[in-house]
């Protein structure tokens, strides 16, 4: 399996986004970068709109993504309720 | 009643899809007139999927939103004195670097979207196409707004626009932009979307902003990162034109292959830039130009051509090459620009005894071996008042136009030389790469417009070196030369209280 990648900027809102993908993403590494915050996992990551609302305590849009994203590697796979990553090797 | 909300997937429908309309009384091929002319073969438009269905209306008010943000940025940077919060004015450099050598591509990357979108005949394309047009230009206008305010503070900034067109190195970008602009509109794709954006974007806006915001740079880490939230969807983009190009038509894969070869080894080269950015530019260090190529291409761009191994696509041969090369690039390009600097319109300088301890520690098969030495005898030199410059002229790379400076793979204490004869003329090229590129298309390359010969014809101002440097509008003994002793450094000895 590949491995997959996101970065966010390093912010308030990601603080949560990050904490919603390793909530659901048991295996995913999270590296601290200046100003960046990447997280790694082998073939897939997942996040779901819902554990983000639970996390930052409101109501969030998947596509406010983009606000925060800086980067990411692989293929998409979004819908209202969650946004996917993936490998498929 | 209230309203039921769209979902993603029907939003998309209705303001991607639905946009577009049969052609009853018109030809559709002669509204298309570039589809099939590169040999692609499109057999159903439909089967075009916009990964992140992005549909306008959300388009303009993440935009809108990401906007608001960043100039705000702008603001406290400027009011709070952000260029004196650098770590270092030799940091400033890798900035002016930006503005003329990147910018302009963000431009030009702007043009060559506006003819591409209106070139395909799939709608979903088309507006995804389309997005990414208004995308180029504002990352051209964002840059160009984060760097006025260092322009009124340090040399070689307000001629960028001008210099783009003329100053030797830029014709590096330049042409590589041109090149892509003038192919066919699935090749712009590839070439833009996938090792512009892919390759390219990922290590420049990514490992190196962070390297911005490490040196305090706070402007331009902010653009990078917005430019680059853009960017995910670019590559995005960039994949997916790729897979429908291969799951379209069998015969799509060997015109897509070549595509993939050429324009991987094309980004790769404009990215020595990158390389002593990140590795001599940045003043405080935290990755290197190996580190993040290795990261941020052979892990990821790895991955992505195992994923297209299934269309039977493979690696291109020269990543081998790539591989060895990662070791001597940032080293080999800085030693180049040290020579030339009197011509360049940014500083150089050698670096300090701890970067040159950094640059051991990170390189140890080559830095100590081929590269210490040499830096040791130019500080020598410098400290004697014999600061070296290179007063001959480089021959140049006839398909990337950088100067003949890569070693060989196996030999680094020799320069690698390759040539080819066309129509009973000798063409020269940095690499086995950019030679197989001329190889494929002659035709177009024979045309490059080559700073080394436009100068020794005369077209660039005439006569000696001065004249060329007034015709680049470089502010000569301000803008160029060592960076010890220009008044860039005097100015940020003043401010820091040093002088």
């Amino acid at each position: 399996m590949s491995r997959v990648q996101i970065a966010f900027q390093d912010n308030d809102e990601s603080r949560y986004i990050v904490a919603a993908i390793e909530q659901d993403n048991p295996t995913a590494v999270v590296h601290y970068e200046p100003a960046m915050i990447r997280v790694e996992n082998e073939g897939s990551l997942t996040i779901n709109r819902e554990s983000v609302c639970e996390q930052i305590g409101m109501d969030w849009n998947v596509q406010s993504l983009h606000l925060n994203l800086i980067t990411l590697t692989g293929h998409i796979d979004e819908e209202d309720d969650y946004f996917k990553i993936m490998w498929n090797n | 009643m209230s309203p039921t909300k769209l979902n993603l997937k029907d939003k998309y429908k209705l303001l991607t899809r639905d946009l577009d309309w049969e052609f009853s009384y018109e030809d559709r091929q002669e509204a298309f007139p570039y589809e099939e002319f590169e040999g692609i073969k499109i057999t159903d438009w439909d089967k075009w999927e916009d990964p992140f269905r992005l549909t306008m209306d959300a388009y303009w008010k993440y935009q809108a939103e990401k906007e608001k943000k960043l100039y705000a940025i702008y603001d406290a940077f400027s009011q709070n004195n952000g260029h004196t919060n650098v770590t270092d004015a030799r940091y400033v450099n890798a900035i002016k670097l930006f503005l003329t050598g990147v910018s302009p591509g963000e431009h030009a990357a702007h043009l060559g979207f506006a003819f591409t979108g209106r070139q395909m005949g799939g709608i979903g394309a088309r507006v995804a196409a389309q997005m990414q047009s208004i995308d180029e230009l504002r990352h051209i206008q964002t840059q160009i707004h984060a760097m006025s305010h260092y322009n009124k503070f340090f040399d070689g900034f307000d001629e960028f626009n001008h210099m783009h067109d003329r100053v030797w190195y830029l014709s590096v970008p330049k042409s590589f932009f041109e090149d892509a602009r003038t192919a066919g509109p699935f090749e712009f794709m590839v070439a833009i979307g996938f090792s512009f954006e892919y390759v390219l974007t990922n290590l420049l806006f990514v490992p190196f902003m962070s390297g911005a915001a490490y040196n305090g740079d706070m402007a331009t880490v902010t653009f990078g990162f917005s430019a680059q939230s853009d960017e995910a969807r670019h590559m995005t983009l960039g994949l997916e034109i790729i897979k429908f190009l291969l799951e379209q038509h069998e015969d799509n894969v060997p015109i897509v292959q070549k595509w993939l070869d050429k324009w991987l080894w094309r980004g790769y080269r404009l990215l020595t830039l990158v390389a002593m950015m990140m590795d001599y530019m940045l003043p405080q260090k935290f990755m290197s130009w190996q580190e993040a190529w290795e990261l941020y291409f052979e892990d990821a761009g790895g991955a992505l051509f195992k994923d297209l191994e299934r269309y039977g696509i493979k690696m291109p041969d020269y990543t081998e090459t790539i591989k060895q090369e990662k070791e001597h690039l940032s080293h080999q390009a800085w030693w180049t620009f040290y020579q030339y600097t009197h011509a360049a319109a940014f500083h150089t300088w050698t670096p300090s005894s701890d970067e040159m301890d950094w640059l051991s520690e990170k390189y140890p098969n080559t830095f100590d071996k081929y590269y210490r030495p040499r830096w040791e005898l130019a500080a020598e030199m410098e400290a004697k008042g014999e600061r070296f410059y290179t007063t001959g002229l480089p021959q140049l790379c006839q398909t990337c136009q950088i100067p003949m400076m890569f070693t060989e793979v196996d030999d680094p204490s020799q320069v690698a030389y390759r040539e080819s004869v066309y129509n009973d003329e000798r063409f020269h090229f940095c690499s086995d790469p950019c030679k197989s590129i001329f190889d494929n298309e002659p035709e177009k390359y024979v045309h490059a417009w080559l700073p080394v010969h436009q100068i020794l014809q005369g077209n660039c101002g005439g006569g000696g070196l001065d004249k060329v440097i007034e015709y680049y509008h470089l502010d000569n003994g301000a803008a160029n030369l060592e960076f010890e002793g220009s008044p860039d450094a005097e100015r940020w000895k003043q401010w820091k209280g040093v002088a």
